[in-house]
Order: structure tokens, then C-alpha cells, then sequence
């Protein structure tokens, strides 16, 4: 019997982790490593950068500080990037809002982060053909907006609903270079995004609750779903949004 | 920033709750309209109207209308 045999294996190819300084991004970027992954990572927070630096155990990797939603960082980054095999776009953020305080405004911010910034790297390194033929990229969307519809996550909801909505018509449109486009919609994980305070702890201790598996998720269950879908072992699966919700969604 | 004022947006969240019973002393979570929802929209209200970013606990921590308009007058600072 085979010993080392490992479909999920990273080995040998280079992985780009956006929003790597916090939550899922962080957790995901580790876990590339651990898999054996050459890491570039990138975030907001030059500190809490390092501090995901830090931890991937390895020399080789490369920290990007950049906000994506700026032009001139986003150019930046896409210059410096080398040949990826693979990228995970997790830099987002959250709101939680009812639909009649949705301005406009509300909603750009909301869609500049979530939507349009990712759109735009994930457009850009396709074009520039920095995503190497067979890379897979993940894009981090939410249940929200898709599998569920809680009050006051409309506008955070539509955003990743688009953001979905594109990561199917980019899985097709790629596909004729064999790069694969897929998102993880999770439910929710314990993140700092979701410690701000809208929410108090014990409505949030209440909600988790509501989940059949009893608990909102950990960063860990998320970046394993990641791992999945950049590894060899999802060659033949592209466009599917990847339910990560302890079953919430039901 | 003005009490009477604040109340009439407070209650302005609100759809089936007479008018008559908002006062500065409401204890607004008594009544029976009173949601989750509506706490998500008092903490809007308040950032649209008075460009102030209370959290879910200065609504816990409140009991009365007049309590919770003490804390947006003083983050209003």
C-alpha cells in the first residue's frame, strides 16, 4: 500500500492569497503552506501581514502589502506576481444593514470590496495570463445572497451573489484555458468580521445555535474546502459554489 | 442634538407601536414590536441621522429611549 499518497497535495505550485492578514485568508494562506505550497500573500495590514508571514514557515513566500480596491496598489501587485498555479480572493468585508438604510453609497462601498476589487484582480490575471494553464481559483462569496437570506445582510448579500454569479461565467470563459473558477460560499465563521459589535456576543452565541452542527464555523473549515478546490483532486470541477455552512442552509 | 427629535426617529422604526407610547422614559424593548430587526435599524438610524456608530451593545445596555439617546450624544463628541 501506498503511504504518501495525497490528491490534495499542493507541492510544486505557487499560490496567491489575497486579504491574508485576518480570518479566512490567514487560515487559508497557512494551510496552503502546510500543504506545501509557495506562497504569495497579500492583505491591508502591514503588522497583521507579517504576522500571517510569520507563521507560513517558509523563506520562499512573498508578502504584497496592497488594498485592492486602490488602482495603483492593484497595479502593483499584478506587477509583482509571479506565474500562479492557483489564488484564493478573501479580502472582503461585511454589513449588516436593513435593506431601507441600503443606500446607494452603502451599496458601492460594499460592492467595491466584494465585488468590483476581486472582479477586477481575478479579470486582470487571466488577461495578462499570470494564472498559468490549469490554475484554479477560489473565490470566497458567502451564503448570503445565494442559499440564504437573513434580514439585514441584503447588502452585503447581493454583493456576493454577483460575485457568484460572475465565478460561473468566468469558469466558462476559462475554461478553454483549463483554469478553473470556483467559490465557497461559507456560513458563519468565527472571524473578526464578525466581532464589530453591530451584533452583541450573545446574539451571536443565540445565532450559532441555529446551526445543525451546533457552532459557527472555525477559519480551518474553510481553508480545507480551499485546499480541496486548488488541488489536483478537483481537476474536473469548475463553477460550483462550494456550501461550507455546518448546514445552516438546509 | 435634540430628545424630541430622537424619538421621532426612533419611532419611526417602528409599524404597528402607537406614536403616543414613545416617550423618553419607553422602555423600548418591552414592546411587543421590538425585534432584532428593529435594533439593526435603530443602529442605522442612528449613523444616517446623526453620523454616529453605536453597536448592538449600547441598545443591550439601554433600557429607556432616553438612555440610549445619552450614549449617541456622547459618542456624538
Amino acid at each position: 500500500m501506498e503511504t504518501n499518497y495525497n490528491p490534495f497535495s499542493l507541492a510544486g505550485k505557487t499560490i496567491l492569497v489575497t486579504g491574508a492578514s485576518s480570518g479566512l485568508g490567514q487560515a487559508t494562506a497557512i494551510a496552503c503552506a502546510r500543504m506545501g505550497a509557495s506562497l504569495v500573500i497579500t492583505g491591508r495590514n502591514a503588522d497583521r501581514l507579517q504576522e500571517t508571514f510569520d507563521q507560513l514557515g517558509d523563506e520562499s513566500a512573498t508578502q504584497i502589502l496592497a488594498d485592492l480596491t486602490v488602482k495603483e496598489d492593484l497595479e502593483r501587485l499584478l506587477a509583482a506576481l509571479p506565474h500562479l498555479d492557483g489564488a484564493v480572493l478573501c479580502a472582503g468585508n461585511s454589513t449588516t444593514l436593513p435593506l431601507q438604510f441600503g443606500s446607494r453609497e452603502k451599496f458601492d462601498e460594499m460592492f467595491e470590496v466584494n465585488f468590483f476589487a476581486p472582479i477586477e484582480l481575478l479579470r486582470l490575471m487571466y488577461k495578462k495570463k499570470v494564472l498559468n494553464k490549469g490554475a484554479s481559483v477560489v473565490l470566497i462569496a458567502s451564503i448570503g445572497g445565494t442559499h440564504s437570506f437573513m434580514p439585514g445582510n441584503g447588502v452585503y448579500g447581493a454583493s456576493k451573489a454577483a460575485l457568484n454569479s460572475v465565478m460561473k461565467y468566468a469558469a466558462r470563459e476559462y475554461a478553454s484555458r483549463k483554469v478553473r473558477v470556483n467559490s465557497i460560499c461559507p456560513g458563519m465563521v468565527d472571524t473578526p468580521l464578525i466581532h464589530r459589535g453591530t451584533i452583541t456576543e450573545e446574539q451571536l452565541a443565540e445565532d450559532a445555535k441555529r446551526y445543525p452542527l451546533g457552532r459557527y464555523g472555525h477559519p480551518e473549515d474553510i481553508a480545507n474546502g480551499a485546499l480541496y478546490l486548488l488541488s489536483d483532486a478537483s481537476s474536473w470541477l469548475t463553477g460550483h459554489d462550494l456550501v461550507i455552512d455546518g448546514g445552516f442552509s438546509i | 442634538m435634540d430628545i424630541q427629535e430622537f424619538i421621532e426617529n426612533f419611532a419611526a422604526q417602528f409599524d404597528d407601536t402607537d406614536e403616543a407610547l414613545f416617550t423618553a422614559e419607553t422602555k423600548f424593548k418591552e414592546l411587543d414590536e421590538w425585534s432584532s430587526l428593529t435594533a439593526l435599524s435603530i443602529i442605522a438610524m442612528v449613523d444616517d441621522e446623526y453620523d454616529v456608530i453605536i453597536k448592538g451593545n449600547d441598545i443591550t445596555n439601554s433600557d429607556t429611549i432616553q438612555e440610549l439617546f445619552n450614549i449617541v450624544v456622547k459618542k456624538h463628541k
